[in-house]
């Protein structure tokens, strides 16, 4: 059995900085570029203020920065451009008229109620889920970090959920859910009318914490990681200073593991702001009436079914800036204040 | 002062070994036992509905009656979608991403960890960045690009290409080829081996654990992905489990006489390599390989 405490090649130096650009040893040694001097050495010095000592780390990065370019760095531009831009899909090779249309698209878009909607029930989510993630990991990390027996095959429960395919858990949860489910069977008159998926007050919190459940697993990872980090003599002292279970775990651990409390902060929300398979297949497309509708669900109604992609950058945009917001707020209230 | 100590010594005495009273263990391992019960129903409800022939929803469903099992359900949902050609197409899906990560992936770690070179702090820093950018909101970009403007919707490469080099496992390369002791490349430097030659020969074998980490963190992301290969393929022979599961979820599963049992078959064929996959290598899933990759 590995325990996640004693991995060996845990701490890890960070060299980074020893990785820095080194070629400024070169400098003020001529201008070799155009001079034409046949002389390997000469060559490999210029390769060298340009390239840095080991030219070949460029050559072996290419294909990833290739990558990150093509798929990361210019749909982002692209997608800021679409938005200000009278753009819809055309044909392979056809060059239609792309006019300026300043902030139209943003307008179109926020002028439809759906929208503005959509952007609630992200808020309502994260107000469940970004809470209770954070809280229900951080409890089950630490009780998982001082457990002795049956710790792999508790480890291994939950963070099944997480490597699980959301489309594969999605229909035990529909399953579980629905009118005549299993949890309406056991709460019997007790149960939601209408039933927790139709119901326009309950679609969406069941959303957040069925997306609670199904991350729980990563996050309790990262907890733990953090966990290991926390110095052990502060718990002995704070025990000599008197400090019970409840009073050491809020005046050590919390604030030990306090950037991994930033960290399961902003993943969370990022991933909250990226929701979209819950409410296609969990609710039906957002229902009901738009109640757990959410902004990248209706991005794809807008853009890509009804051929709108301007309009849907747009809302793509305001979600981006929301979400930097968002993460702005959080790092100054949770991140390291000191220094 | 002296009362102080002596209380002190007093409570430590009392002390459990680590400070936890009877009350506070059994405490914990109800929250622990509660949690795994929490986090695992949901799968033995998954295999137990996809066997039963007449959905029970009620409390004694769960546990079936042996008469009540059959294989009907994975049947009945391979007559509708086809379950070989999905998992085969999420394989190959999946497969491209493992080539590329692994391939791609080890050459950039490699270059981050053991070559100095003008751009490499600014790769590592993209790599940590590149994480944080949620992909769903690059769906109209990327669609537009892949789908309309290269023409590769309804293939593997269109499928594969978003996803090709997954940045985490870059940085985990990166970390473990940092802990390798420099004075072996050193050694062999000066005896002349190239770097393709240090990489394939010293640095691979001594980082293995790290391609296994790797590789099953890289294989949840494409096997489970759903919104991507959703957009790009139309043609029902070329799509993943995934989304070919999730079609019949939202369409056609209303015509059928045991929807659920048939949705529950074929979730259990889309998570079953996963969590066997997982559970298999679960030991090489462990908070600091991936803490550090999160991280940096």
């Amino acid at each position: 059995m590995t325990s996640t405490v004693s991995d060996p090649r845990a701490p890890v130096p960070s060299r980074t900085g020893a990785t820095g650009p080194a070629s400024g040893k070169g400098k003020g040694k001529g201008k070799g570029k155009g001079s034409g001097s046949g002389s390997p050495r000469a060559k490999r010095s210029v390769a060298h203020r340009i390239f840095g000592r080991q030219p070949l780390g460029l050559l072996f990065s290419s294909p990833y920065l290739l990558f990150v370019l093509a798929v990361f760095a210019f749909p982002i531009v692209y997608s800021v451009w679409i938005s200000f831009h009278d753009f819809f899909f055309a044909a392979p090779g056809a060059n239609p008229d792309r006019p300026f249309v300043g902030l139209d698209n943003y307008v179109a878009a926020f002028s439809n109620p759906a929208v503005i909607r959509s952007f609630g029930n992200v808020g309502i989510f994260l107000l469940i889920n970004v809470p209770l993630t954070v809280v229900l990991s951080l409890l089950l990390a630490s009780a998982l970090n001082k457990v002795v027996h049956a710790r792999t095959f508790l480890r291994v429960s939950f963070y099944v959920p997480y490597v699980t395919a959301s489309v594969a858990v999605v229909a035990v949860w529909l399953f579980l859910f629905n009118g005549n489910g299993l949890v309406n069977s056991i709460l019997g008159p007790l149960a939601p009318s209408p039933s927790w998926l139709i119901n326009e007050n309950l679609a969406m919190p069941v959303i957040a914490i069925y997306v609670t459940w199904k991350q729980l697993g990563f996050y309790i990872l990262l907890y733990l990681a953090a966990l290991q980090n926390v110095p052990k003599e502060l718990y002995e002292s704070a025990a000599t200073d008197g400090a019970g279970r409840i009073r050491q775990f809020f005046s050590v651990t919390v604030p030990g593991v306090r950037p991994a409390t930033l960290l399961v902060l902003l993943v969370s929300t990022v991933t909250g702001a990226n929701l979209f398979t819950e409410p296609y297949l969990l609710t039906g497309g957002g229902g009901p009436n738009g109640a757990s509708a959410s902004p990248v669900l209706l991005m794809y109604q807008l853009g890509i079914q009804q051929g709108q992609p301007d309009v849907a950058s747009a809302i793509g945009v305001v979600l981006v800036i929301g979400v930097l917001i968002i993460a702005f707020i959080q790092n100054r209230l949770v991140g390291e204040r000191d220094s | 002062m002296t009362e102080i100590t002596q209380e002190r010594a007093a409570r430590m005495h009392h002390q459990r070994p680590h400070g936890w009273s009877r009350a506070q263990l059994v405490l914990r391992g109800v929250v622990l036992g509660l949690g795994a019960l929490v986090f695992l129903f949901p799968f033995y409800y998954m295999v137990v509905g996809a066997l039963q022939k007449d959905p029970d929803p009620t409390l004694a469903g769960a546990f079936p009656n042996p008469s009540n099992l059959t294989f009907d359900n994975f049947v009945n949902v391979n007559e509708r979608i086809n379950l070989g050609t999905g998992l085969i197409n999420s394989g190959i899906f999946t497969g491209g991403v493992l080539l590329c990560t692994v391939i791609f992936g080890v050459l950039v770690g490699y270059a981050l960890a053991m070559l100095k070179w003008r751009g490499a702090r600014a790769t590592f820093a993209l790599a940590l960045l590149v994480q944080v950018i949620p992909f769903q909101l690059l769906q109209i970009p990327l669609y537009v690009l892949i789908a309309r403007d290269y023409g590769l919707a309804d293939t593997h490469v269109g499928m594969i290409l978003p996803f090709a080099i997954n940045s985490t496992a870059v940085i985990i390369f990166r970390q473990y080829f940092l802990q390798l002791p420099k004075e072996l490349f050193e050694a062999a430097r000066i005896d002349g081996a190239g770097e393709i030659r240090l990489l394939w020969s010293i640095a691979l074998p001594l980082v293995r654990p790290a391609l296994v980490t790797a590789v099953l963190l890289t294989f949840i992301g494409p096997w489970n992905e759903f919104l991507w290969p959703f957009l790009i393929t139309k043609d029902a022979a070329l799509q993943p489990l995934a989304v070919s599961l999730a079609n019949y979820i939202s369409t056609v599963a209303a015509s059928t006489d045991n929807p659920f049992g048939a949705i529950l078959a074929g979730a259990v064929v889309l998570a079953a390599p996963v969590v066997v996959l997982f559970i298999v290598f679960q030991r090489y899933f462990v908070s600091n390989d991936l803490g550090s990759g999160v991280k940096g």
